[in-house]
């Protein structure tokens, strides 16, 4: 640590950061994004990724899906920030590591080649449930869901079978079995 | 059918349903409506400020002092752009307002507008909530809703954007619903056994401390009692924050006086080298920790806050009980009573030697300072002024520097409600529109802002607004021609580079204030002080006071960067030994 002039302290310790998904149940009204989102960023929380919409149409009720890292002081920081909020009705936070909770993005690649190379695409897909959405004699847009890390492998791997663009979403999350989120 | 009324009446309707008296406000374009049903509500006083920002700390000292929310009303635009630094202010002292600003007619939002700015999205992340009304058939809720927002929980800052549509739409009232429904936002989640470990702790425990905040002031008078009830019956020592001054008497000599960065030797010692320390809403600041690393290591720590996301943000803590400070201590009082009626006696053997080591660092007398015949040093002045008006209830507002620590350190509170500064956001300008704000919730009472001239020329306009409405307010500045903080840490840690510190040209403020149609008193010599200071007590205007002192006097004992509370620096006696290497110096 550098010798400061400043009279503010400086904590040496170095935390491990996890990665927890919050699921974070809000009145689906004007400005409420920003008042989440605007909270991640003035407090300097970390946002990977982010999925919302209404879940209730006739409660109006979004549901919205955040990835985050952070010390557990840090996600602990966050969720009860977050219920300290007016719109917010319900926070709930997990590991990713956590076997009883399936958390999926989704998503879409353009490949632009010759039949060879489009049917290589969809062959190196299979294990992520791949739909052809579209389908040219040049072209193919492939619709996957996945995790994360396999997305990521799957952007790479895709260039050889000459992937022009990707669209994808932010995480969403449920839980397995009878349970709900609480 | 029932009467239609419009948006503007619907906003007095709902002033009125909420006991408002006083409004603090400047007029504009966009809520000119609203201030022409003004003179149809004779219940509702509008103080008129010379700036917006003005309008925030006025309705600041107005809520602090009263402990009823303050009610602000601007325009949009720059209107509602003034005030955003009131609202930070309340935001961070947890400071209960109502921010009522007019928009732009809806069809005109995101046109660019004239005057208009995107007011909720500017303070959204200086409130605790705030809602733009577009629909008439929203108003009344809305404001029945951010008092309700602004007042309960942690209380903080609100605001209601009404465009100049919805204000003359016209729709039928309705009062406000008696539920005290809270939508899950209010917190007295703690339960019996958290109160019993608490007790078991404290009975324990050898080494004890109190170390209060703002949400005993916030918590409301009773909770004062209750403090010091409990503070008696456990005979244990007891420290404050800037902002808990006054919820404990200053003068008790179980209190140790404020801790932090300026707080007394005794105080941050005790606090390192306790083994209890019972956080009673206050929020392990870091102007209070100092070093975080090394703060109080041995000591287990309960924390007794109303808001949940405070436990566990800066220190961790053994014990958490969330709840309302007057609730926790009065179950805490009446479970003590029930199980151990002869705490004091039983515990005063346990404690005394803590005492003792109490009693050893209380004297190093680290408030102490070189005194002068020929300058009027500012502890000294501060001296005067408490004993001088000490027998007048009287509420202090300041400014923020050297002159806020130094009354704090020096003036010496008995009663909650009576002290009023800018403590988590440090708002120069805040006192004297603080002092307005006071005085209007309290015209019989003597108000006085204890002041820098640095700062106090940030709101000195608001001069204007005390003479339009009689408000007998004293501006006490310690005027010593620096921003006399930052000349401070500019020669304890920036090697004496006196960069842009030192104000040239500062205004003659005796003449400033006859310019102003009030009262101007200066004061040079400690020997005239007091004469001077009667002056001003006995001038039942507002008085501007031009306390001449040292200026080069540095604001000690002081907690140097990055250190943690054993490692003060004390006055210059002390430096003279070891000089200032910044490395500080443990002395017991």
């Amino acid at each position: 640590m550098p010798n400061s002039k400043s009279a503010y302290s400086f904590s040496n310790k170095k935390e491990k950061f996890d990665t927890h998904i919050i699921v974070v149940w809000v009145d689906n009204e004007a400005g409420v994004l920003a008042r989440v989102v605007g909270l991640f960023s003035g407090r300097g929380y970390n946002i990977e990724s982010l999925a919302v919409a209404q879940v209730d149409e006739k409660l109006k009720i979004s549901r919205i899906t955040i990835v985050t890292t952070g010390t557990p002081q840090v996600v602990n920081q966050i969720k009860l920030q977050l219920r300290k909020l007016v719109p917010v009705h319900k926070v709930a936070d997990f590991k990713r590591e956590d076997k009883a909770v399936i958390f999926k993005e989704m998503a879409l690649f353009k490949i632009v080649g010759s039949n060879n190379k489009l049917e290589g695409a969809l062959k190196a897909c299979k294990k992520y449930n791949p739909i052809l959405l579209d389908k040219t004699k040049k072209s193919n847009v492939i619709q996957i869901t996945a995790l994360r890390r396999e997305i990521d492998k799957m952007s790479k791997d895709l260039k050889k079978f000459g992937l022009v663009s990707v669209s994808r979403t932010g995480a969403v999350a449920m839980t397995r079995g009878a349970d709900i989120f609480k | 059918m029932s009467k239609l009324y419009s948006g503007a009446e619907i906003v007095f309707k709902c002033m009125e349903d909420q006991n408002v008296d006083h409004i603090f406000g400047y007029p504009g374009g966009a809520v000119l409506p609203i201030y022409d049903e003004l003179q149809n509500f004779k219940s509702i006083k509008h103080v008129l400020v010379r700036h917006e920002q003005g309008a925030g700390h006025a309705a600041e000292g107005y809520a602090r002092s009263s402990g009823k929310p303050g009610v602000i009303l601007v325009t949009s635009g720059p209107g509602a752009t003034n005030v955003v630094t009131a609202l930070t202010d309340a935001y961070m002292d947890s400071i209960p307002l109502v921010c009522i600003s007019g928009q732009v007619p809806t069809h005109l939002i995101g046109t660019d507008a004239f005057q208009e700015c995107d007011t909720t999205g500017i303070t959204r992340p200086c409130t605790k909530h705030n809602w733009l009304v577009k629909d008439i058939n929203d108003l009344a809720s809305t404001i029945h809703k951010a008092f309700e927002v602004a007042t309960t929980g942690r209380p903080g800052p609100v605001l209601v954007d009404i465009p100049k549509d919805i204000q003359f739409q016209k729709t039928k009232y309705n009062r406000p619903k008696k539920e005290k429904k809270l939508n899950g936002k209010s917190h007295n989640h703690f339960n019996q056994n958290s109160i019993d470990e608490l007790i078991e702790l404290m009975s324990k425990s050898s080494k004890p401390i109190f170390y209060t905040g703002g949400g005993v002031i916030n918590s409301g008078p009773k909770a004062s009692e209750l403090l010091r009830e409990l503070v008696y019956a456990t005979g244990f020592p007891i420290t404050s924050t800037l902002q808990g001054l006054g919820s404990f008497p200053g003068d008790d000599n179980q209190f140790l006086g404020m801790l932090g960065m300026h707080g007394t030797y005794e105080a941050n010692n005790a606090m390192h080298d306790c083994d209890l320390m019972i956080n009673i809403g206050a929020r392990f600041d870091d102007r209070i920790t100092g070093k975080i690393d090394e703060f109080s290591p041995k000591s287990k720590k309960v924390h007794i806050d109303i808001d949940p996301s405070s436990i566990n943000k800066n220190v961790k803590v053994d014990l958490a009980i969330v709840g309302d400070v007057k609730t926790v201590l009065s179950s805490t009082l009446k479970s003590l009573k029930q199980k151990k009626s002869k705490f004091l006696k039983s515990n005063k053997q346990k404690t005394s030697k803590w005492w003792e080591k109490i009693q050893k660092w209380r004297s190093v007398r680290s408030l102490d300072y070189i005194g002068s015949e020929e300058t009027i040093k500012p502890q000294y002045a501060i001296e005067r002024l408490y004993e001088l008006t000490k027998d007048k209830d009287s509420y202090i507002t300041t400014e923020v520097g050297q002159h806020q620590m130094w009354a704090a350190q020096h003036y010496k509170f008995n009663k909650p409600n009576r002290w009023m500064t800018s403590g988590g956001l440090g708002t120069m300008g805040y006192g004297l529109p603080a002092a307005v704000g006071v005085q209007v919730a309290h015209p019989k009472k003597l108000v006085i802002d204890i002041a820098g001239e640095a700062s106090v020329l940030m709101t000195i306009q608001e001069m204007s607004t005390a003479v339009q409405y009689n408000l007998p307010i004293k501006i006490f500045i310690l005027n010593n021609q620096y921003m006399g903080m930052v000349r401070q840490w500019q020669e304890l840690l920036h090697d004496k580079n006196y960069s842009e510190s030192y104000t040239a040209a500062l205004p003659d403020f005796v003449k400033l204030a006859e310019a102003y149609n009030c009262v101007g008193i200066r004061a040079k010599t400690p020997e005239e002080l007091d004469d001077k200071i009667i002056e001003m007590l006995n001038t039942d205007r507002p008085v501007i006071f031009d306390c001449m002192v040292d200026k080069v006097e540095n604001c000690f004992p002081m907690i140097p960067s990055g250190k943690p509370h054993n490692q003060m620096i004390l006055g210059p006696k002390d430096q003279e030994n070891k000089k200032i290497t910044g490395k500080g110096k443990s002395l017991v």
